[in-house]
């Protein structure tokens, strides 16, 4: 800060009226319905006094179901934020033609690609990984919970905190209009002195955090808690892609955490880690942001590949072809992830050599990932293929992701890449593998373990509308990006002025068609959502397995109860549940014993809540409010390591009337 | 194919016919080696994705659940021969393609200086590139013609057939100077030199944009690159001259004032060391030391920890 700056305010720092955009209509109309939608909800919860319950059950929660459950519900409203962003990128992208300048100014249109991309990512596709692995895993290698359940709610909140710090930014300030890797200089103090990039550093750094910790905690659980008899080569293999990611979160998350403290170093006290002077290297932050950014690739598409090799053995009626294959060709997905995070710069000018040999390494990761995509074709070779929402979806991702595939090569060829870097094609090619192979992969996955969560199965007529909007809404959303891109169009262009692109305006008008045809998609699957839990008794589940399936979670009830398995399974093949269903397996009715639980803890929330003032506070420059909230933090954490009362006992009586009520639901099927 | 999919390629196929995609029609040798890498990668991918596609369809539609003539093997799940298969021809079609990656990695590399100007058509011995330097401003861009000692903002020339040697740098974010009808792009950084070699084929004029954001201005900080008979680029130079402009670092500093939508202009006379200063971020009375000068304070007070190169004496 220059000396003749005015003194900080003691307590609001650099906070100000003005930093408020009532200006902006916009922003204004999204605050008020926001506003609204809130006093709704917090009237609807004190109307029918569900605060207690709410606390009780789910926000203080250590169960591994519930809070898989919240890390989803999270994912699905900001899904709804960042196709918001996405829709208004379409509609800006459409219009700005023939001398238009659009409707949205620089400044706003900028934040917004950000916060697409940020929110997309970190707040969408990741929370969907995360909850759906925390709902799945410990019921599929027939264990109670997970190893660290206090980490577990904590790594939550974690995540919580830092989406609701970028929905702030929207209107407290600023978000950052760097893009969503953030790169130095243009995120550095000179070019952004705004609040925008500290809301989109801290936002990093939080959820960074959550998802290192959540990583820690399942990659523990996989290897420590499975069930006796499930060694390895017998996981399911949606955990065999969960452990693979699992380690690569803890491998390379911290990437992100060191980039992100550097910069947020550079910003805040002037160090120079990736100034463009006195010695720093803006280079260093896009390698080692890639570092981590690669294996995020991985880490959001292995789990997807993961649900699409559970549903396409159920739905098929098979086991899975080439079950050694598919776990052969996740490892070296795991270890090659590793070594080609340069092809996201190629253009960067790295010598021919270095340039060749991520070039190579990429195309390397392309033969194990062709070899899933055989291996779940060959497993719907001489089955019984039933169409049902989830096997919809993957066989649209199969279709989908031979295009995603074949882009993503192009683009892995260095001297190709020096005209695809960073136009509208990469673009396509990475939305064709996020929505055709990540978004494809969560919607199964929500339709597939839906009855296992709540007891009923969801409508399948609206999740059917739902697979073919979203696939051609896709399709006509992102074929006219390929063609842009192929035309010399750039990424994040906001305004298209000059006179020899304006034969171009009917790409993007069909691409903002495309957009509002996903749109659909998603608020069909809404609708979904409520007319399945209208018509819940109608659909309701009370075999447990109601799609005939392979693997342990569904040897329980629909929902699980609280500690899972009354007894530990044991495990003999892989398929577990249909090897047991194979060999006449009767459940025990007799003889339960007392089972020892993890209690609840309000720890995670008041410590997330305490980080979300505290990061607030630094962005600001509230020094004061900064210091007491982390003095406070310090103690709560510190506070927690006194609690001895972690744990308590299910008396074996309530196991046993839990498990006599299922027998008597069972014995009703007949 | 589902009906739905075919109904969305139409318009595709339409406007891949009407746009004329330039990376796919370009006008530089360079770039029509990219295209031809890309069509050859693109066959040698449909081997494996067209056959998938279609199996993919016919498996789900014959082994549907309603067919109870198909033959149903709920036990079948491992065939040595098909793995042989799934995973052999993969790895022989990556052998393939790995080669071609490598290959032109080096034959296409910017830094390199190209050897030739078309297809049949070799640079002639003793032919020496035209110099470019390109400083990426906020928000336009500026060229130097250190030989014919001129500048010009926001417009490019070069002579048909002749060889090109952009130096690339920054003034203050990262950029990337594209220009798709001639060789792609390359990363424009401040304090850091890139090079780009490229030939123009084809006269005409080019859209050359930045395809690095770089802020509020990206958007139009586009350019016209011109691809000139040798006559009329003496002609443009000879424009340029008639200006009667200098550009020293007074005048740069005022430049380098972010605006947007800046206009051609163009300056007859250029500071020679000008790019030199701006590469080494102390362009006029800056209050920085120069980066060559901190690298040399570097080496010599690094207590040996940093002077990997430097003889002790």
């Amino acid at each position: 800060m220059s000396p003749d700056t005015p003194p900080l305010d003691p307590i609001f720092g650099r906070l100000t009226l003005d930093a408020i955009p009532y200006q902006e209509p916009i922003l204004v109309v999204t605050f008020a319905v926001v506003a609204l939608a809130g006093i709704f909800a917090v009237g609807a919860l004190t109307y029918f006094r569900l605060w207690g319950y709410l606390w009780r059950e789910w926000i203080t929660s250590v169960d591994h179901k519930r809070i898989g459950i919240m890390y989803i519900v999270l994912a699905i409203i900001m899904l709804v934020r960042g196709f918001a962003d996405a829709i208004m990128m379409r509609l800006q992208q459409a219009i700005a033609f023939n001398g238009s300048e659009g409707y949205l100014p620089a400044h706003h249109y900028d934040q917004i690609f950000t916060a697409h991309g940020v929110i997309m990512i970190f707040f969408v596709a990741t929370p969907l990984i995360v909850g759906v692995m925390n709902f799945v895993i410990p019921l599929q290698i027939g264990a109670r919970d997970v190893s660290f359940p206090y980490l577990n709610n904590l790594g939550f909140w974690l995540t919580a905190v830092a989406a609701i710090l970028v929905n702030v930014s929207l209107f407290v300030g600023e978000f950052s209009q760097g893009g969503w890797v953030g790169e130095p200089p243009l995120t550095g103090a000179e070019a952004s002195p705004g609040v925008g990039v500290d809301y989109y550093l801290w936002a990093l750094q939080i959820s960074g955090l959550g998802t290192i910790i959540g990583g820690i905690n399942l990659l523990a659980t996989i290897i420590k808690m499975r069930a006796p008899g499930l060694t390895f080569m017998k996981l399911p293999i949606f955990c065999w892609t969960s452990l693979c990611v699992n380690a690569l979160i803890v491998l390379s998350f911290p990437f992100l955490t060191i980039a992100v403290t550097l910069l947020t170093l550079d910003r805040l006290f002037g160090t120079h880690f990736f100034t463009a002077d006195f010695g720093g290297n803006p280079m260093a932050y896009v390698n080692l942001v890639w570092i981590w950014g690669h294996p995020e690739v991985y880490i959001l598409i292995l789990p997807a590949l993961g649900v699409y090799s559970e549903v396409a053995a159920v739905f098929s009626g098979k086991r899975l072809f080439g079950y050694t294959s598919m776990v052969y060709a996740t490892v070296s997905i795991t270890v090659i992830g590793f070594v080609v995070w340069l092809h996201h710069f190629f253009t960067m000018g790295s010598g021919a050599s270095v340039n060749g040999f991520f070039g190579l390494m990429t195309a390397l990761i392309a033969i194990p990932t062709g070899v899933k995509v055989y291996n779940w074709l060959f497993t719907m070779y001489r089955g019984r293929v039933r169409f049902e929402v989830p096997m919809m979806w993957t066989i649209s991702f199969m279709l989908t992701f031979l295009l995603g595939g074949l882009t993503g090569v192009l683009c892995s060829i260095p001297a190709a890449d020096f005209q695809l870097h960073n136009s509208l094609f990469l673009v396509g090619h990475f939305h064709n593998v996020a929505i055709g192979a990540i978004v494809f992969a969560m919607m199964a996955a929500i339709d597939y373990w839906f009855p296992k969560a709540f007891g009923f199965r969801l409508e399948p007529f609206w999740g059917k509308l739902s697979v073919w909007f979203w696939t051609v809404g896709f399709f006509v959303a992102f074929l006219p990006i390929y063609v842009a891109g192929l035309s010399g169009v750039t990424r994040r262009t906001r305004v298209f002025d000059d006179p020899s692109e304006q034969n171009l305006q009917i790409l993007f008008v069909i691409a903002a068609i495309g957009a509002f045809i996903a749109l659909l998609g998603v608020v069909f699957f809404l609708v979904q959502l409520f007319v399945s839990i209208r018509n819940r008794e109608a659909l309701r589940d009370t075999t447990g397995d109601p799609w005939n399936a392979r693997t342990l979670e569904w040897s329980t009830s629909s929902p699980p109860p609280e500690y899972n398995f009354a007894f530990t399974p044991v495990v003999h093949d892989v398929d577990a549940w249909a090897d047991m269903k194979a060999r006449g397996y009767s459940r025990p009715s007799e003889g339960f014993k007392p089972i020892h639980m993890p209690r609840n803890t309000a720890t995670g929330i008041v410590a997330s809540v305490l980080l979300l003032i505290f990061s607030f506070a630094v962005i600001w420059y509230m020094w004061l409010v900064a210091g007491v909230s982390f003095a406070l933090l310090l103690l709560v954490l510190i506070g927690h390591t006194f609690n001895y009362n972690r744990s308590f006992h299910i008396p074996a009586d309530v196991v046993a009337r839990t498990e006599s009520e299922r027998t008597r639901l069972l014995a009703q099927q007949g | 194919m589902k009906p739905h999919r075919i109904i969305a390629l139409l318009p595709l196929v339409a406007i891949l016919s009407a746009c004329n995609a330039v990376v796919l029609h370009p006008s530089g040798d360079v770039a029509v080696q990219q295209r031809d890498l890309l069509l050859y990668a693109t066959e040698l991918m449909a081997i494996v994705i067209v056959p998938v596609a279609f199996l993919t369809i016919l498996f789900a539609w014959h082994y549907r659940h309603t067919n109870t003539k198909a033959r149903y093997e709920p036990e079948w799940h491992h065939s040595t021969k098909l793995e042989v298969v799934i995973w052999g021809v993969p790895v022989i079609i990556i052998i393939f393609l790995g080669m071609a990656t490598w290959t032109t990695a080096h034959t296409l590399d910017p830094y390199r200086q190209i050897t030739r100007i078309a297809p049949d058509q070799l640079v002639p011995p003793g032919t020496k590139p035209l110099q470019i330097e390109v400083v990426a401003l906020d928000w336009k861009w500026l060229f130097i013609y250190p030989e014919q000692g001129i500048a010009t903002v926001n417009d490019v020339a070069a002579p048909v057939n002749q060889p090109i040697e952009f130096r690339l740098t920054s003034s203050r974010v990262q950029n990337a100077l594209s220009i798709p009808a001639l060789a792609g792009q390359v990363y424009a950084m401040p304090g850091m030199e890139t090079e780009l070699h490229a030939v123009i084929n084809e006269p005409g004029d080019y859209r050359g944009y930045s395809s690095r954001f770089s802020g509020a201005g990206f958007s139009k900080m586009h350019f016209t690159f011109h691809g000139k008979s040798a006559a009329d680029f003496d002609k443009w130079v000879a424009d340029a001259k008639a200006t009667g402009t200098t550009l020293d670092s007074a005048t740069y500093l005022q430049l380098a004032v972010p605006s947007e939508g800046e206009p051609v202009h163009r300056y007859a006379n250029v500071d020679p060391e000008l790019y030199k200063t701006i590469l080494d971020r102390c362009v006029g009375q800056s209050p920085n030391m120069c980066l060559s000068t901190m690298r040399a304070n570097d080496l010599k007070k690094g207590n040996g920890l940093c002077r990997p190169n430097v003889a002790s004496n």
